[in-house]
């Protein structure tokens, strides 16, 4: 009688654990997207870029792209609490929406001959040009071409580190890692001069609260980075998100969003693009 | 259907992944043999040191070994291995950082083709006065080696395959190009399976002579 007594204590205790790890997973863990429920919504981000898309500590999420992304979820009928964040790493991007992974996504993710191949895009949300991130006493770097003689870094592979290697800077030196945080490193103690990528990484990162005022950016433009929303290709989602955007611009929201996430860093930037309007590099 | 392959020096990265493993090999080989002999030693502070560097070594992620070498050694304390240009520095970084972690799987390799030899044989050569480093070099390693054959050749298969790695501090080998070729042409799994097709023609070679060279010299007991 006791040893069943002590079966039953063990049996429902286990019941207990295993449904309260269940409902702590459901809370915590990443949800797959759940087609059936239409109120929900999947979206696509970076989880590791301040500004722009970023996955903070306490699971909130906040950036440039997190805003955008909200503001269209809203307009196609989901709440904040009905979205659910994924993140979309660069190379991942066009098999995500081609697998329909997500809805969409806004992941600093520009807009190009081969990219637009597979995947639609909405849009371009914002033009962003490459760029330098420079220690606040240097004055050294005040053109591009200032940089042949500098120490650059970027992320390995990344659109920027080939820019540079083949245009803007063939005889700098160029270190690539395998993240910006490594570069920033480099970039305090004075190994490297200069990182470079898309103005709007840059000026998300120089406002980050433990850089304010060590780095400034250059403000050379030396690249054309048209950030659109990719959508399945074929996708209906493409018109309601470009209404979208146009709204979210009108209203000013837009605006507010872009002083939110870079305006601590003195970021110039560039009026909303018109939709369906591509800078192209020349 | 490949045509995405145009304007890429698909073979000058195969190239640096190739010398990569061959000098990182090299440096395992010296440093892994030097390793296992201090652990199979007389003096206890060598043997201590070789358990304790395989141990810790063994156990610590390559990427972070490799970042550490660039971070922490170059960035850091300004160890930059006799170059200026950061090409020239990664590339030794990476070799250095690759030695010091293979070498502990050589080391283990190669102690395991000691544990081979008969101990009589050692105790003979003891007997008729040849000192430790004599034992090893004439009696106990050569053997040793010739029944590890197989073994080193999955150490250095594995080995090609973490010169990836040296991607993470920006060595222009062949996960670098992948990583350039994957951000721009938008083709993730043929630019990956292309690059898949790279590494096996570089491994399956590898591991079929020296699998034949392990069964020639293999000791016969």
């Amino acid at each position: 009688m006791n040893a069943l007594r002590t079966t039953r204590t063990l049996v429902a205790s286990a019941t207990a654990v295993v449904l309260a790890l269940g409902s702590a997973s459901l809370a915590h863990g990443a949800v797959p997207a759940d087609h059936s429920d239409d109120d929900q919504i999947t979206i696509g981000i970076k989880f590791d870029q301040p500004g722009i898309g970023l996955k903070t500590p306490d699971g909130t999420y906040t950036g440039f792209d997190v805003d955008v992304a909200t503001y269209i979820a809203k307009q196609l009928g989901h709440e904040p609490d009905q979205i659910v964040w994924k993140e979309a790493k660069s190379a991942d991007r066009e098999t995500m929406l081609q697998r329909g992974d997500v809805d969409f996504i806004a992941a600093s993710y520009s807009i190009n001959d081969e990219r637009a191949e597979k995947v639609d895009f909405a849009g371009p949300y914002l033009l962003a040009h490459q760029d330098v991130l420079i220690r606040a006493d240097d004055d050294s770097i005040k053109q591009p071409s200032d940089l042949n003689d500098k120490k650059l870094c970027s992320v390995t592979g990344s659109t920027s580190a080939q820019n540079v290697k083949e245009k803007i800077a063939p005889d700098a030196q160029l270190q690539e890692y395998g993240g910006y945080s490594e570069c920033l490193t480099g970039l305090e103690n004075g190994v490297i001069d200069a990182l470079t990528t898309d103005d709007s990484i840059l000026a998300g990162y120089a406002a980050q609260d433990e850089f304010k005022g060590k780095f400034k950016l250059g403000g050379f433009e030396m690249s054309n980075e048209n950030y659109g929303i990719g959508v399945q290709k074929g996708s209906e989602l493409k018109g309601k998100i470009n209404t979208a955007l146009e709204k979210m611009v009108a209203d000013g929201s837009w605006d507010a969003a872009v002083e939110k996430n870079f305006g601590p860093a003195n970021y110039q930037n560039e009026p909303a693009p018109k939709i369906g309007v591509i800078v192209e590099n020349d | 259907m490949f045509d995405f392959l145009e304007g890429y020096d698909l073979l000058g990265a195969f190239w640096v992944t190739v010398q990569l493993t061959f000098w990182s090999a090299l440096g395992s080989l010296v440093w892994g043999t030097l390793l296992a002999a201090m652990r199979v030693g007389p003096v206890p502070l060598m043997r201590a040191f070789g358990t304790a560097y395989v141990t810790v070594v063994r156990n610590i992620p390559l990427t972070v070994i490799i970042v550490f070498t660039s971070l922490g050694l170059f960035q850091t304390l300004g160890i930059s291995l006799g170059a200026d240009r950061f090409t020239t520095i990664n590339f030794r970084l990476a070799v250095l950082g690759l030695t010091a972690y293979t070498s502990a799987f050589v080391c283990e390799a190669l102690r395991s083709g000691i544990n081979t030899v008969p101990l009589g044989q050692v105790e003979a050569a003891r007997a008729i006065g040849l000192s430790f480093p004599q034992i090893l070099r004439i009696i106990v390693l050569p053997q040793a080696f010739r029944s590890v054959v197989g073994p080193l050749t999955n150490v250095l298969i594995a080995l090609t395959k973490n010169t990836t790695v040296a991607a993470a501090i920006g060595v222009a080998e062949a996960a670098l190009l992948m990583r350039e070729m994957i951000e721009n042409e938008a083709q993730l799994i043929l630019v990956s399976a292309v690059f898949a097709f790279g590494f096996i023609c570089l491994t399956l070679p590898t591991g079929l002579l020296l699998g034949r060279l392990a069964k020639k010299v293999a000791v016969k007991r």
